[in-house]
Parts: C-alpha cells; sequence; structure tokens
C-alpha cells in the first residue's frame, strides 16, 4: 500500500507555520503532533475544531498519525452536532477554546511543552510520518434535499494528490518557503485543501491567524515574509478594495467559495499587482480546476480530471476525484481540459461562499414545530450590498407563531447566512396537485406580501 | 496583532465561522448627548440601507443587540459595517481592538464609539 508523508518540508529546520511573526519549524510541528497524538482519546472520530490553523494542523496531522478520522462539517449548529453525534456515536471535539459551545465530549487544545531547542533533532533523525494514501482521513458534508447533512469520505492519499495537482496550476515558481494567509477558515472544504493541505504538502508555510477586517489582513501579511500568498474570496477581495485597504507585496491571490466577477478580479489585479487565480471545486469533488479570471474565461480543469454532460447534468471524475461525481453547476466542456460555467443549478444557494440547498433549508423551517407549511426563496431583487452579497426569504404559515420566534428557532438549525430576510407569515400556500408550488405562484405570493407589508422590503 | 482573541471566540456560540464579538454582560452607560443621538439615527440609516434590512431605521432599538439575536446581525453584515464607516467616517475596525466587545454590544454603542473615533 502507497504511503505519503504527512509533510513533504525536507529539513527540520524548514519553516512550516507563522504566527504573531514567528516563525514554526518542522521539527517543531512534528514534536507537537508527537505531544498531542499522546493525549488524544480513542475514539475514531475527531471533530477539529481549532480556529487558530496551526492548531488546526497540529489536530489534523495528530489525528491521521494515530489512524482517526478529522469530522469538518461546515456549520456547527446545535442540529448537526446531533446529527454528526449520531453519525459517529464516539466523536470529541479537538478545540482551542476553554469555553468551546459544542455540545461534544473536549479536549483542549494545549501548547506542547518541547521547547524549540529539544525539538530540532540531531542530524538525520528528522522522521516525518508516512500515512497510508487508502486511510481516511476526513468527512466533510454537504446539506442534503432530505434535511441531513450527508457525509463524504476523503482518503490521505486522493487528498495530497488533488493539492498537488493544485501546485502545478498556481502561477508560482515554488511554493517552498512561501507564506500561505487565509481568510477562509480550515474547516470548509478550500480553506482545508489551499491554507493547510497546501503548504504542508508543497514545503510552504501556514499562517496561524485568520484575518476578517481589511486592516487585520494587511496587517498579518505584513507579519510575514515574502512570497506572500493570500487566499481568500470575492467577499473579502471586494471588502479589500472597498477599503481602499494597502496590502505589503503578495506573489499571488486565490479566491473560491462564489463566483468572481470579471471586473473584481481585474480590479484586484491592477491593485495589487499580482496574480489571482480562482479555483471551482465542490465539497464532493474537492478544488479540481482554475483560471485567471481576470484574463481569461475558460476554466482548466487539474491533471487528470475529466467531464461528462448528459442533460444538463455534468459529473466529475479522474485525476483525484476517485468516481463519477455530480457537480452543482451547469459547466459546458470547450474541449477535453478545459469548460465555461454558467451557474448554479435551480436548488443549490451559494451565500458568502457557504453552500445549501433550498430544499435542505425549507425541511429544517418546516421541522419547527407550529409552522405547518413554509419555503425558502432566493430574492429576486438582488440589491447588491457593498459586499456584493445576496440574501434568502422564507414564507411560512404558523397560525401560533410570530417570525421572530420562527427565526430564533431557525438559528439552532442553519447557518446564519442563510437566515431569512425576510421570514413573511402567510395564510396558505397554494401549492399544486403533486404538492410543489410553482415559481410564478412563489412570486405572486412574495410580492402580495411585499404590499401588505412594506416595512419588511426596505 | 494576535489570533482571535478569547472575547471573538465566544462568538462561535451563533455556530458561524467568523469570529467577531462575545455576548459579555457589560453595563449600559447613560443617556447619549443630542449629537450622539444624531449620529445614531444616521448610522441606523446607513446599516439599514446598506445591508437590507426588513426595517425601518426608527424601529431599531438603540439599546438592543447589533449581532447574533438582537438586531440579527452575521458577520457578513459586520464586515459590511465596517465598510460603511470606513468610506463614511474614516474609521478603521479591527478584531483584536479591546474595544469591540463595547462597540457592537449596541447601536448606542457603536454610536459612541464612531463620535469618538470619525476623521471625517
Amino acid at each position: 500500500m502507497l504511503a505519503l508523508p504527512l509533510i513533504t518540508h525536507d529539513r527540520p529546520a524548514a519553516i512550516i507555520a507563522w504566527r504573531a511573526g514567528r516563525p514554526i519549524s518542522a521539527a517543531q510541528f512534528l514534536a507537537d503532533v508527537r505531544a498531542l497524538a499522546a493525549r488524544l482519546p480513542a475514539s475514531t472520530h475527531l471533530l477539529n475544531f481549532c480556529s487558530d490553523r496551526y492548531r488546526f494542523a497540529v489536530g489534523l496531522a495528530a489525528s491521521l498519525t494515530t489512524g482517526k478520522c478529522s469530522i469538518l462539517p461546515s456549520t456547527h449548529t446545535p442540529e448537526v452536532v446531533r446529527h454528526l453525534r449520531s453519525f459517529a456515536p464516539d466523536v470529541f471535539c479537538l478545540s482551542d477554546d476553554p469555553q468551546c459551545p459544542l455540545a461534544l465530549p473536549q479536549l483542549l487544545y494545549v501548547e506542547s511543552a518541547t521547547p524549540e531547542r529539544a525539538a530540532t533533532p540531531e542530524r538525520g533523525e528528522f522522521s516525518v510520518p508516512q500515512i497510508d494514501a487508502g486511510q481516511l482521513a476526513a468527512y466533510v458534508f454537504t446539506s442534503g434535499s432530505s434535511g441531513m447533512p450527508v457525509p463524504h469520505a476523503k482518503t490521505w492519499g486522493r487528498l495530497v494528490q488533488c493539492v498537488r495537482a493544485e501546485v502545478t496550476r498556481l502561477p508560482v515558481a515554488d511554493l517552498a518557503g512561501c507564506s500561505i494567509l487565509g481568510t477562509v477558515p480550515a474547516q470548509h472544504m478550500y480553506g482545508f485543501e489551499s491554507t493547510v493541505l497546501l503548504p504542508l504538502q508543497s514545503g510552504g508555510a501556514l499562517c496561524a491567524e485568520r484575518p476578517f477586517f481589511p486592516a487585520d489582513i494587511a496587517a498579518a501579511l505584513a507579519a510575514v515574509p515574502r512570497p506572500r500568498v493570500l487566499v481568500s474570496t470575492p467577499v473579502h477581495l471586494r471588502a479589500l478594495l472597498t477599503a481602499e485597504q494597502e496590502l505589503p507585496g503578495l506573489a499571488l491571490i486565490m479566491s473560491a467559495t462564489a463566483m468572481l466577477p470579471v471586473n473584481l478580479a481585474r480590479a484586484v489585479e491592477t491593485r495589487y499587482g499580482a496574480p489571482l487565480l480562482e479555483i471551482y471545486g465542490s465539497t464532493e469533488t474537492g478544488q479540481m480546476a482554475s483560471r485567471r479570471t481576470a484574463l481569461e474565461d475558460q476554466w482548466r480543469l487539474w491533471p487528470g480530471v475529466r467531464l461528462t454532460v448528459s442533460d444538463a447534468h455534468c459529473s466529475a471524475h479522474g485525476g483525484h476525484v476517485a468516481r463519477p461525481t455530480a457537480l452543482a453547476d451547469v459547466l459546458e466542456p470547450t474541449d477535453e481540459e478545459h469548460f465555461l460555467l454558467h451557474g448554479r443549478t435551480a436548488d443549490l444557494v451559494n451565500i458568502a461562499g457557504k453552500r445549501s440547498s433550498l430544499a435542505y433549508l425549507t425541511h429544517q423551517l418546516n421541522a419547527i414545530p407550529g409552522v405547518t407549511d413554509a419555503v425558502f426563496f432566493v430574492r429576486d431583487d438582488s440589491q447588491a450590498s457593498l459586499a456584493g452579497v445576496t440574501r434568502l426569504g422564507a414564507l411560512a404559515v404558523a397560525p401560533r407563531l410570530d417570525a421572530a420566534s420562527i427565526i430564533q428557532a431557525l438559528r439552532q438549525r442553519i447557518d446564519p447566512v442563510f437566515l431569512p430576510r425576510p421570514l413573511l407569515l402567510v395564510e396558505h400556500l397554494p401549492r399544486n396537485a403533486t404538492g410543489k408550488l410553482p415559481q410564478h405562484t412563489l412570486r405572486a405570493l412574495t410580492a402580495q406580501a411585499a404590499l401588505l407589508q412594506p416595512n419588511l422590503f426596505a | 496583532m494576535s489570533s482571535a482573541p478569547a472575547w471573538a471566540l465566544q462568538a462561535l456560540r451563533a455556530g458561524d465561522n467568523y469570529p467577531i464579538m462575545s455576548e459579555q454582560a457589560l453595563p449600559i452607560p447613560s443617556a447619549p448627548a443630542l449629537d450622539t443621538l444624531a449620529l445614531e439615527r444616521e448610522i441606523a440609516q446607513l446599516i439599514v440601507r446598506g445591508l437590507n434590512l426588513p426595517m425601518q431605521a426608527d424601529q431599531i432599538d438603540p439599546d438592543a443587540p447589533l449581532y447574533g439575536e438582537g438586531l440579527g446581525l452575521d458577520s457578513i453584515d459586520i464586515l459590511e459595517i465596517a465598510l460603511i464607516v470606513s468610506k463614511q467616517y474614516g474609521i478603521q475596525l479591527r478584531a483584536d481592538n479591546q474595544e469591540n466587545t463595547r462597540i457592537f454590544r449596541s447601536l448606542r454603542q457603536f454610536a459612541q464609539y464612531v463620535a469618538e473615533q470619525r476623521v471625517k
């Protein structure tokens, strides 16, 4: 069975991470991994909730070296956590927050006591753990139409293959020695691959911080040496431009999780003098294609990945994608390696980089006691906010409840970005004979409700 | 500059991955001056318009929490607000600003912070 190294850094002193302007060596990392691995309980499943990216990486590595599987849901509402406990009854939570709010057995990340000097081995003793390619490294989750999160298994071999493919597409000569900073969480597929696995598998250095405000992004970049790579999303890139934020020199900017408008891509490249690579992928397939949005329309698939299209349904297979996997978007192949992206299939929504399905959200709303019928919809009037984010609305039939309490109940179930604005209460949802609510009926109802409650559509 | 401080990590209670704020109880300050009231109104209007909130500006309770279960704002909204105050008042919000627990606790607190920090 093929085994792949945990990290590709070739010397104990190679820098594998930065935190608060200080470097962390590969030897220190491996010592931290050993120390944490010794503290892990016997469970097979570990939910890695560390918000510090270095600690997340140590947690991931400790999980891999002890044969455990990392559970990585995209959201951590009480409902999702309940579901995860039934999916993996022995799951425990690794967190760097002493007041972690998740209702799971907790293991608090503690800084390793091994002093730096002792972590650096004698010449020749740098021993990098080898992990079986077939080992189940993680489960990631998507929102299913049945209302339950759907697990997708990721093996170590496929994850490594994906990020090694990524390296071949980045317009950077050599990632070794690059500082890679992300504004995205390590727990989401994109962040997991591009801000954690990518540095570990390319000789680069990850950054522990996850900056949020534009000024914080600038400060975090300034604290690490060049060459610097910024791994971000359209929301944050637009925020940086809107805030007219100065950034230190960048070698590369990456964007994913939502469509990147070409004007935004060009503005970012011009302003920051760095190439901007947009990445296409999904939780199911991982990252799988990329393009230089400022310059090209077409996407280029990553090595070995191929598309099949039948009847407007697209699937990907090959390369790091182990079996034919349906895609949520409408793709038009232009040749064996390239495609054009035409947008989402009708049910799926993407808000600020988080993905869900209207069916899943509607199911959650209907499951609330007192709600007798309900439906989520995408607001047509997409008034672009400064960050370009549109929101969802919802209609509900709930004779004895008010909108505020329904939203309270929804907060327990779905990610806050999907909360409806507004939630309109109606007397009846006129479903047709097959139980569906046709689009034109939904629009008419919403328009009617808007007339009756004009404040809600301010 | 540090990684997400403890008060920010507490915000993960809302199930949201963006670390922003704490829900620690803080004493409510005394009534604001008239010019702060005018600023409150101005900020309320900017927020309602900028975020497409389902209410009128004068329907915002000035003492209600902005984030989470008060006004119901999420992390993307907080980023939007940061951009709004940057453009309008020249203020740069930072996540490790010790003031953030106070700033986002209510519209009133936020307006007071803007009044103190504005350069435009």
